[in-house]
């Protein structure tokens, strides 16, 4: 599972943000998508057969990756390859800029690829067809196997280049695939790529599994299972596939999350009829409680500074989405609006709190301040909640159910991303019913 | 001739269905008091006269007369079977977010176990854990089967 991806800059010219010509504010919704093309890279003629890999059509299909990634950030236009006017290899020297700025592309991506020695060596430039020059160019080595994570590489460092944001494409995205009917649910962990490509399922569905969430490094993941029907929150370590109960508790723990640095496990203890927040440090075991209080206190997220955690309680009658320190002082209440409020989650920014809201029988994701101030209702539907943040805090990813009749038939579950824009909603493929996402970080920094 | 029959027949038909339905809705709405399921359906029972499970208000843990009285007739039955343990699950509706209706069919467990505890019947006898909405009596989107799934039901362990 350990990928080593080396990664050196080739001839980067001076690439200052202000000297190029294009660029994408994504702050708003952009109604108005960048034309880019994004040429397929040229296979060197002296690349060799790797495994099952079809080496001839890898440039063809590192560029339809990169051109997927794109069109599902709503913030690209990437243009119909039929159009093109130049020959990869030709291009990746140099484009004739005036050319491709008649089919109306604004920026060219070009690239080529040699597989020898059992290596794949890619490099890749995006070319300014405005201001007629490259304005980045990088190159690396890596195992041929890895060719997808090549494209959502070259994705990554060009949505950077061009909206001064870090990508969200060499990213894994954790969560419970589910399938059977409605009243006897399969439950098990998947993990994915972005994209939806490389399933793979971690539990059997023996047990009920719920609420999956990555630690900083991507290489744990802390959720909740009915193992021996003793509900408890679990480790696992993916590479390893080894499983270790979290904390002695003598009664359901559920709602975990990793602290920021990693160290932590912060979730909630049930007890005779009532749950408060509790942490656990991983290497001491120390448990800690954070909060005392009879109400229901569930959903605990810590701002990424480690400072402050953000969680839900029905203290004052329903849920609603409380703050306080990290060693619980200080609680706040920050959700006043109508209708009650549950699954708060930091930003990896610090700056907004994404939400669940349920009013008059709706349910919305939204994003607000981390006082509760500047709510925004992202979108409404039947059933949804549970978001999670891309790694640069642009997206959230949740799920959704639909109604279901009589014998629960209809009942679908499904994972869907929108921008915090409130543009841009799509559903993500699974490869089969899911809900519980959970977004890595970049795997890849 | 025989069409016309057959029309005639299917407006019977079409009209015994719609009197029909009409009289299912009237009996379902008169299995609900507040929001609170109060019928006999997906109901089982420990022994004879002795059902199995109470329910419960959305968002809410609180025991109706309806339950108390039934936790009551349990009580009996666990203070007459001495050797008998049991497990109570708490359960909520689909209708709220998964973590905190994990929390919330706890509270609903520990409520029936309360009670059953002021009647003398020893909490070393019964457990208790919640499924939050993750094992619907009802699989249907409606209020009724909401209500049906919004239970704490008390189940035999040996």
């Amino acid at each position: 599972m350990r990928i080593l991806i080396l990664i050196f800059f080739l001839n980067l010219f001076v690439s200052h943000k202000a000297l190029a010509l294009i660029e994408i504010d994504i702050t708003r919704g952009n109604l108005d998508p960048l034309p880019i093309a994004v040429s397929p890279l040229h296979v060197d003629v002296k690349s060799e057969e790797y495994k099952d890999i079809k080496v001839k059509e890898l440039g063809d299909n590192i560029s339809k990756i990169i051109e997927k990634n794109f069109r599902n950030t709503g913030l690209f236009n990437p243009l119909k390859k039929d159009a093109f006017v130049q020959k990869p290899d030709i291009a990746h020297l140099k484009p004739r800029f005036e050319d491709w700025r008649l089919i109306k592309a604004q920026a060219l991506v070009t690239g080529k690829l040699l597989v020898k020695g059992e290596k794949l060596k890619v490099e890749f430039r995006l070319w300014d067809l405005t201001a007629a020059k490259e304005i980045t160019a990088l190159a690396f080595t890596t195992t041929p196997s890895n060719w997808r994570r090549v494209a959502h590489i070259i994705s990554d460092k060009i949505y950077e280049r061009l909206t001064g944001e870090e990508g969200y494409f060499d990213t894994r995205i954790i969560y419970v695939a589910e399938s059977g009917p409605k009243n006897q649910r399969i439950k098990k962990l998947a993990i994915m790529d972005q994209d939806g490509a490389n399933t793979k399922y971690l539990t059997l569905g023996n047990e009920l599994v719920l609420t999956p969430r990555f630690n900083p490094t991507n290489q744990m993941v802390t959720y909740m299972s009915y193992f021996r029907n003793m509900p408890r929150v679990y480790l696992l370590d993916i590479e390893t596939g080894t499983q270790e109960i979290v904390g002695n508790f003598p009664g359901m723990t559920f709602a975990p999350r990793f602290s920021p640095d990693g160290k932590k496990i912060i979730m909630s203890f049930a007890k005779d009829g009532n749950s408060d927040i509790y942490t656990m440090e991983l290497e001491s075991r120390i448990v800690e409680r954070i909060t005392e209080h009879s109400s229901i206190d569930t959903s605990p997220s810590f701002s990424p500074d480690g400072k402050f955690i953000a969680f839900n309680s029905d203290r004052s009658g329903l849920q609603q989405i409380y703050i306080m320190r990290s060693d619980g002082s200080n609680v706040k209440r920050i959700t006043f609006g109508k209708g009650i409020y549950g699954t708060p989650v930091w930003s990896p920014r610090g700056d907004l709190i994404a939400f669940t809201k349920m009013h008059k029988g709706r349910f919305y994701i939204g994003v607000m301040r981390t006082d509760g101030t500047g709510e925004r209702l992202l979108t409404e539907n039947y059933y949804q909640e549970a978001p999670s943040w891309s790694p640069n805090g642009r997206v959230l990813v949740f799920y959704r159910e639909t109604k279901a009749g009589d014998k629960g038939e209809g009942f679908t579950a499904k994972l869907w991303s929108i921008d915090i824009t409130g543009y841009n909603e799509r559903r993500l493929s699974t490869k089969t019913d899911a809900s519980d996402p959970s977004w890595s970080s970049l795997l890849t920094k | 001739m025989t069409l016309k029959t057959n029309l005639k027949n299917i407006l019977l038909v079409i009209f015994t269905t719609l009197v029909l339905s009409a009289c299912s809705t009237a009996k379902k709405s008169g299995d609900i008091d507040g929001d609170v399921y109060t019928g006999k359906e997906t109901v089982e029972y420990l022994a004879s006269g002795v059902p199995d499970r109470v329910f419960f208000a959305t968002n809410k843990s609180s025991l109706t007369t309806k339950s108390r009285e039934t936790l009551r007739k349990q009580a009996t039955f666990l203070r007459k079977n001495k050797k008998l343990n049991v497990t109570i699950e708490g359960h909520a509706d689909e209708r709220g977010t998964r973590e905190y209706n994990l929390a919330l069919g706890e509270r609903r467990a520990n409520a029936a176990r309360d009670y059953l505890m002021t009647y003398g019947i020893s909490g070393k006898r019964i457990s208790v854990i919640s499924y939050g909405k993750e094992k619907p009596v009802n699989p249907k989107s409606s209020p009724i089967s909401w209500s049906q799934n919004r239970r704490s039901v008390t189940v035999k362990v040996n």
